[in-house]
């Protein structure tokens, strides 16, 4: 007899794997159902206005040949792409050192109150930060008054209503985000490999460049792609800076929905602005993977 | 222990009948408020001040959408179902595009105060269509030359040239509003608004990009608002009464002229839709905004002030001086209507403006 008696104990292969095969659709499902609701059906909604004729309806690509065809569509496009390389690069030059200072030259028991600090700025609301950086770039702002206060300048320079307040608002927010992503990198960094770059000969700076820089560049590039999804498809920051004196890709998208209704061109605009950011996604893929292998 | 401590289900349920009384007695006040009515506005009309004694006289809860551009209000109706909205307010000279799509229901004259209002701007033209009333001016003002009187010489500001001068460089912003500064455009290369054609759009553009390089920001109401009340500029294209009136008791140096080449008329309208299912009170509630009382809340409302459409306005005398009610006759004889371009040259002059903004 064997010691289950009469009951043999369930096989392997029966019932307990398939129900360890369910277990994980069963957990992934809601997330699946989230997106397919959330995402991919808006996305299609889109896809198909993007097809649409405004007037009359009918299929048309008459929506996506207007971005090309009309040179000031295709500069908003340049100008979204010029201020969101610039504000990723810009953030990253910042963060990077902030991080490091915060991972390795602030004591332990400090770092959790430097990290809120850091990220302090993230409490207040979007939009009045951005009024705010208004008020310190403004003609008769700080920065002007401290200026000509100090007799550096004769003239209050324009600093509001210029990409570069729209530059300066987007750093502001995204330097918190990177530091973030970086100082966590930083953080799982085993102290053993300072130690062997040291044993083999390595100074600090040789040690940064070929062996913490590189380990860090996940961090790096996970925080630089979202600085760009959410600078790329931002509307709110240029549009109070920036003084729309110069058109970004969200503003335009904003332009045909406002004064046009055109849902159909704002749907096209939409959809090259995420083939743009898809393809940024695929080639900080590509990096990533490298970094892995 | 005492008689009386109460065990937990007795307080439960006698807090449960407490809750129920009070839910009870919340659906009934909500029950006693007759019906909503749903007004697709501009901000002016969602001032309290503007809303609550219609509200509190009729005892009906009016719920607004604001919307801005007749586009953007249009696109938000055909989103929506038949009967959604009662009323909307739109551009006197868009009353025409609603009833084309056949929004609009004809309103009924006689219980309108049509004889009060100012003749210029009852704008039979837009507003008439095939001898049925389907929309009422209730406000209206100029898109002409905002400017702070401390910074500028008021003299130049009574010439459409000085906005291209060198002598203001740099100290303008241009209200972001494509029809009034375009009109204020055809204005100044001597062209009648209403005249415009697809052949006048090149010498728009040269006009309208001279403006550009001597502006400093291009703004939407608050953001050119902010700015000459602040100082960062000291001219707005585009701006007038709407923009100076409101904040006249703190920056009296704020003033608009109506220079020499004209300025142009911005009109509202109210307008009743055809499905409304409360049209007696859609009704009232045009009637009410037409009265002397509405009509000096609603030019007074605080997000931008403007002159009634209604001669009676109880408008007070400080007010009146503020919007310089008494030169209006003045006023109204130089100005011109917005441009009404077909939708083609709509497109086109929407294009135009996108290349000025563009511009460096």
């Amino acid at each position: 007899m064997s010691p289950a008696g009469d009951n043999p104990l369930p096989r392997a292969g029966s019932a307990l794997p398939r129900a360890g095969r369910a277990l994980p659709w069963a957990l992934v499902t809601p997330a699946l159902g989230w997106t397919l609701l959330f995402f991919v059906l808006p996305f299609l909604a889109m896809g198909f206005s993007s097809l649409t004729a405004h007037e009359g309806g009918g299929f048309t690509l008459g929506n996506y040949s207007q971005f090309f065809a009309n040179p000031s569509y295709w500069q908003a496009m340049v100008n979204s792409l010029q201020v969101t390389a610039i504000v990723t690069v810009v953030s990253v030059l910042l963060a990077y050192p902030f991080a490091w200072i915060l991972a390795e030259q602030v004591p332990e028991r400090w770092q959790r109150l430097a990290l809120m600090l850091a990220v302090l700025p993230f409490w207040t609301s979007y939009v009045v930060r951005s009024y705010s950086w208004l008020l310190v770039l403004a003609q008769n702002g700080v920065i002007n008054r401290a200026l000509t206060g100090s007799g550096l300048i004769n003239e209050p320079l324009q600093l509001a209503n210029t990409r570069l307040a729209t530059v300066t608002g987007f750093v502001h927010f995204f330097v918190m985000l990177l530091t973030l992503t970086i100082f966590a990198n930083l953080k799982q960094l085993s102290p053993s490999y300072r130690k062997a770059a040291a044993d083999l000969g390595a100074g600090p700076v040789r040690t940064f460049l070929h062996v913490i820089l590189p380990l860090t560049l996940p961090g790096i590039m996970v925080g630089a792609f979202l600085t760009f999804v959410l600078c790329i498809g931002d509307y709110i920051t240029p549009q109070i800076l920036g003084g729309n004196n110069e058109l970004l890709m969200p503003q335009l998208v904003m332009m045909q929905i406002g004064r046009r209704g055109d849902f159909p061109l704002a749907s096209a605009l939409s959809i090259i602005l995420m083939a743009v950011v898809t393809v940024a996604y695929l080639a900080c893929a590509r990096w990533l993977k490298i970094e892995r292998a | 222990m005492t008689s009386n401590t109460r065990n937990p289900l007795s307080t439960l349920k006698s807090n449960l009948a407490t809750a129920c009384a009070a839910a009870a007695l919340l659906i009934a006040a909500g029950g006693a408020q007759a019906a909503d009515l749903n007004a697709l506005i501009w901000c002016d009309h969602s001032d309290p001040a503007l809303l609550q004694p219609f509200e509190a006289a009729n005892n009906v809860k009016v719920n607004v959408k604001e919307f801005e551009g007749t586009g953007a209000g249009l696109a938000i109706v055909e989103q929506s179902q038949p009967g959604d909205w009662d009323v909307m307010v739109i551009d006197s000279i868009d009353v025409p595009r609603g009833v084309e799509k056949g929004l609009f229901e004809p309103l009924p004259e006689d219980k309108l105060p049509l004889a009060d209002l100012f003749p210029q701007v009852k704008m039979d033209k837009s507003t008439v269509v095939d001898g049925k009333r389907y929309g009422i001016t209730e406000k209206f003002g100029y898109n002409t030359i905002g400017f702070n009187k401390t910074k500028v010489d008021p003299a130049d500001m009574q010439s459409l040239e000085s906005l291209t001068s060198d002598k203001y460089k740099g100290k303008v912003a241009i209200y972001d509003y494509y029809l009034p500064v375009i009109g204020m455009a055809a204005l100044a290369i001597g062209k009648k608004t209403s005249d415009l054609t697809e052949a006048d759009l090149p010498a728009l553009k040269d006009e309208l990009l001279k403006m550009k390089a001597n502006a400093k920001l291009v703004g939407e109401v608050t953001a050119s608002q902010t700015a000459l009340a602040t100082g960062e500029v000291d001219i707005l294209v585009g701006g007038g009464e709407w923009v100076t009136a409101g904040l006249a008791k703190e920056n009296p140096a704020l003033d608009f002229s109506i220079p020499k080449e004209g300025a142009v008329l911005w009109s509202q309208s109210l307008a009743m839709f055809k499905d409304s299912k409360n049209k007696d009170m859609a009704l009232k509630f045009i009637q009410y905004i037409m009265s002397p009382e509405g009509q000096a809340r609603l030019a007074t409302s605080s997000c931008y002030w403007g002159m009634p459409s209604n001669t009676k306005a109880a408008l007070t005398d400080d007010q009146k001086k503020v919007l310089r009610f008494d030169e209006q006759p003045g006023f109204l004889a130089r100005a011109q209507a917005y441009p009404a371009p077909s939708a083609d040259l709509d497109k086109k002059m929407q294009d135009m403006w996108t290349e000025m903004l563009q511009a460096k």
